[in-house]
């Protein structure tokens, strides 16, 4: 048994109560529970974080780099989602 | 899809994948796993992150040898961190290294049959508890000089893990400048301790930026493609520089006749460097090459039953309980 037959896994922080977990590296260990202890111990030595999540690397889907455009076209035509889309008359205040 | 390693073979013509990296590298953007990416510059990440990682953890060593016998309880909690925070540079570079589809075991293999280097100031032993400082000071200085600028490496996860191990490195120079402050300003023989460790570290210390430029064969291939942003003599110059005025501080000279400010260059210039000591040292005749791997080998080995256990460990739980904690 070697380490490559223990699964990666990528690990996610908290830095502080009220911010969301965030990617913050990856690492091997045999089980979830390992991965957690490992993640404190290579990820937050200094007070990184208040929260961990570890998922298997395998677990993720991702869209692929070559869909790029297509795949995300569809919001660049509508620039209407975003307020500075519209026109406020001058003097118009908490709009 | 559903996986994060890289996609070595997808559709699409190569002439397309290679206009759109190279206009990445252009742009200054960062360029990621998933991305085509040229085979050689793959290669060369593997090979330069893969060497950076094996000296993080080789390098816990010369330093390891000093734990029990540090002078003091605060000594000894600063060291032992220290060398955690080493080992953890290396974890955060394998991983870097497996996102190129490198795989750990392989990486290791390499090192321990010598079929991948590390840095060779690692093979200089550590004589006295001075070099404790003299490391920190020198090599770890001389690490953060080299590694500020990887921070904006052109391979996202290479510069992700170089901020992480940027913002480390400044305890680990900080602690080993204020060890050789202390025993500067101490004894006499402490402050002889610390000029013979800073006499001992300095030339291997200007090694570590590798050959001068007109002999540095992937030097100009790792600029173009923003691996590298400096060249090893400007590097070697900055550091120069920087220490000159810090060894005044701590009462200790630099062991160089020639070391003086060139008022025209605004650099300090400095002495040949011995080029066929660190040829040697490469070639695994420094004075401790053969220890260090040995070393790693044996905690390898010896290791090995830990990892076994663990994974049946996770084997016979996992088949239990598959619920898992929910994410919150
Ligand atoms: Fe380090
Ligand atoms: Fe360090």
């Amino acid at each position: 048994m070697t380490t490559s037959e223990w699964p990666l896994w990528e690990v996610f922080v908290r830095s502080r109560r009220g911010l969301s977990h965030t990617h913050a590296g990856s690492l091997h260990a045999p089980d979830a529970e390992m991965a957690l202890r490992n993640a404190r111990d290579l990820y937050t030595r200094r007070s990184e974080g208040v929260s961990i999540w570890v998922v298997p690397s395998s677990a993720v889907t991702a869209s692929s780099p070559d869909e790029k455009d297509p795949f995300f076209e569809p919001a660049a035509d509508k620039p209407y989602r975003h307020p500075t889309f519209y026109e406020v008359p001058e003097g118009v205040r908490h709009l | 899809m559903t996986t994060l390693l890289p996609e070595t073979d997808r559709g699409g013509g190569p002439g397309a994948h290679e206009e759109a990296f190279d206009a990445a590298i252009a742009a200054d953007e960062r360029i990621e796993p998933r991305d085509w990416m040229p085979d050689a510059y793959r290669a060369t990440l593997v090979r330069q992150i893969a060497q950076h990682a094996h000296s993080e953890i080789i390098g816990m060593q010369p330093e390891a040898n000093w734990i029990t016998r540090a002078p003091s309880l605060r000594r000894k909690a600063i060291l032992m961190a220290k060398v955690q925070d080493e080992a953890g540079h290396g974890l955060y570079l394998y991983s870097a290294a497996e996102t190129l589809g490198a795989s750990r075991d392989e990486l290791l293999d390499k090192l321990h049959s010598g079929r991948q280097k590390y840095s060779s100031i690692f093979n200089y032993p550590t004589l006295t508890w001075a070099d404790v400082g003299a490391i920190g000071w020198l090599v770890d200085g001389a690490a953060i000089t080299n590694q500020v600028p990887l921070c904006r490496c052109s391979y996202g996860p290479y510069a992700r893990a170089m901020v992480r191990v940027c913002k480390e490195e400044s305890f680990h120079q900080r602690q080993g400048y204020e060890l050789l402050l202390a025993l500067s300003r101490g004894t006499e023989a402490q402050h002889a301790m610390a000029q013979d460790a800073v006499d001992r570290w300095w030339w291997p210390s200007l090694m570590m930026f590798g050959p001068p430029d007109d002999a540095s064969k992937h030097s100009a291939q790792s600029m173009a493609w923003k691996i590298k942003r400096h060249s090893n003599d400007e590097l070697r110059q900055r550091f120069v520089d920087i220490c000159v005025p810090q060894a005044e501080s701590l009462g200790l000279t630099l062991p160089d006749p020639e070391l003086r400010w060139n008022e025209e260059r605004g650099h300090y210039d400095f002495g040949p460097i011995d080029w066929s000591e660190f040829h040697e040292v490469l070639r695994g005749n420094g004075p401790c090459n053969e220890q260090r791997l040995d070393r790693r080998r044996r905690a390898h080995e010896e290791g090995a039953w830990v990892r076994e256990a663990a994974a049946a460990y996770a084997r016979k739980h996992g088949e239990q309980d598959g619920d898992g904690r929910t994410a919150a």
